[in-house]
């Protein structure tokens, strides 16, 4: 029973933690119908700010905000410079341009942090664990995890369907035109998404590394899971993402503990199902 | 006079490789109404895109409020008080009416207020019935009067409305002249595109008729009410 609830617990963090990247990835693809091979390298990056800010303050917490500040400030550069110049191009070009940055982004990576495994300490706050049950324990920062993701799903549906700016957004993605013709800047508007989305990628990596430990490629294995989460989700709708996160959280975990020799499709099979059942996702974009 | 608020020297305005604007000059003062006529295809409602940015004109001028905003994006030109009522409307069927009218409410640029979601409500109660409803459940006259809504909210001194009465059911029609009187009342300035002449000339000042990208003919409504002909030479009714 102990058993059952610890795997619960690593499921919901799990796919908590992918709805952070993937609702970001949705996003951009539903809003600015940008491709971006790059949002997994942005997870990457959030881990190894967390690990290079970490060892440099001494404080994750300190590294959490000046990763966040950053990551802001480096999706706000990127869509000015690159993506801004996608939105009429078509998807070819679109992955062409998001997947040069993935070598640009790893290469990068090894050259200033090299090729090493890292781990991260978990911050002594959170250092312990929790009795669950008689015999077994349930470590805090996973639970931390969990709570820090709901808060962040939580803000994001008040920012998208109760503020001004959110109702823009939603507007942005049906008739950009029209936005435009309101009297409001699009442009900077689809550029505040686009560094939203990069920092919740960005923060997901920062929070996963006491985790996860960081690793060169951690960015690709996650951005296939995201495709799969928006995919299944139905493209575009945040709350999409976050039903498909759980439910991959859920089927992955369980997966490897009841049937460890199918866990690697299990995934896939999931997709599969959805899609003859539903051919545009869980959810119609939002 | 008045001052110019939106002025349009010699635009030619391309579609890909179709020249459809050949040097087109059009103006309207503060306070102003001017019906901009023609049969369909002839370039009014590029000319209307050329001046607020979204089809930037090839060649020419664009002026607003006196500033040269020939290069200005979109959104800078329509924050100098224009407000644009697109034919097909260009409702957001994804948000409800409310947040419609919401997402785009601002005062105008001298810091005024005269419409506020509340007067929009009063002047278009069936709005007011169905503030929850998507912008997709609405019947067309709703729509119309959803849009006009949402450009009055946004404070205008200048008014452009194309095509508002296309497709709709006589009496919705009227219902929507009766609207725009009221708003002309208030001392916005209009351009209105329509298909119906006789109304359109009851409301402006003065006429402007594009035959294939070019002012054919000019009029003030005066001439227009008593002498109907020449006017009806160049649209082909």
């Amino acid at each position: 029973m102990e058993f059952a609830l610890i795997q619960l617990l690593n499921a919901l963090q799990y796919g908590l933690l992918l709805f952070l990247v993937a609702s970001g990835l949705t996003l951009i693809f539903g809003i600015m119908g940008i491709i971006n091979l790059a949002h997994g390298s942005f997870y990457m990056i959030g881990a190894y700010m967390a690990f290079t800010l970490s060892s440099l303050t001494g404080s994750l917490a300190v590294a959490m905000v000046l990763g966040v500040v950053l990551s802001v400030v480096l999706g706000l550069f990127l869509e000015w410079a690159l993506f801004a110049h996608l939105y009429r191009r078509d998807h070819l070009e679109q992955v062409l341009l998001t997947y040069g940055l993935i070598l640009i982004f790893e290469e990068l990576r090894s050259l200033i942090v090299g090729n090493d495994v890292h781990g991260v300490t978990v911050p002594p706050m959170f250092g312990g664990s929790i009795a669950l049950g008689d015999t077994m324990t349930y470590p805090v920062y996973r639970l931390v995890i969990s709570a820090v993701c709901v808060v962040i799903a939580l803000g994001m549906y008040l920012l998208i369907q109760k503020t001004r700016l959110g109702m823009m957004i939603r507007a942005g993605a049906s008739n950009r035109e029209m936005v435009g013709v309101l009297g409001v800047n699009v442009n900077l508007v689809f550029r505040l998404v686009f560094a939203l989305g990069v920092a919740l990628a960005a923060f997901a990596g920062m929070l996963a590394a006491p985790v996860s430990s960081v690793y060169p490629g951690m960015g690709q294995q996650v951005l296939i899971i995201c495709f799969v989460v928006v995919v299944i989700g139905g493209i575009g709708s945040v709350w999409g993402a976050l039903a498909a996160s759980l439910l991959i959280g859920l089927v992955d975990t369980f997966g490897k503990v009841l049937v460890p020799e199918y866990a690697g499709v299990a995934v896939y099979v999931l997709m599969a199902a959805i899609l003859l059942w539903r051919p545009e996702g869980l959810f119609r974009r939002a | 006079m008045a001052d110019v608020l939106l002025e349009a020297h010699e635009l030619h305005t391309y579609y890909g490789a179709s020249h459809v604007l050949h040097g087109v000059g059009f103006t309207v003062r503060e306070g102003e109404a001017v019906g901009l006529m023609g049969r369909n295809g002839m370039g009014k409602t590029t000319l209307i895109k050329s001046m607020l940015g979204i089809v930037p004109p090839r060649s020419g001028t664009v002026r607003v409020r006196g500033y040269d905003a020939t290069r200005w994006p979109t959104f800078r030109i329509t924050r100098q008080g224009i407000a644009y009522v697109p034919e097909g409307r260009g409702i957001f069927p994804n948000l409800s009416v409310r947040e419609n009218l919401q997402m785009a409410a601002r005062p105008a640029l001298d810091g005024r207020c005269d419409w506020t979601y509340g007067r929009v409500l009063e002047t278009f109660p069936r709005l007011a019935e169905r503030l929850s409803h998507g912008g997709a459940q609405l019947s067309g006259g709703e729509q119309q009067m959803l849009t006009i809504g949402r450009a009055l909210l946004t404070n205008p001194s200048l008014l452009i409305l194309d095509e508002a009465t296309e497709g709709l059911a006589p009496l919705i029609a009227r219902e929507i002249w009766r609207i725009v009187r009221e708003i002309r009342g208030s001392g916005i300035a209009a351009v209105i595109v329509d298909k119906n002449y006789a109304h359109v000339t009851a409301i402006t000042d003065r006429n402007v008729v594009l035959v294939k990208g070019q002012v054919a003919y000019e009029c003030d409504s005066a001439t227009a009410r008593s002498d109907p002909a020449a006017l009806h030479a160049f649209l082909g009714v």
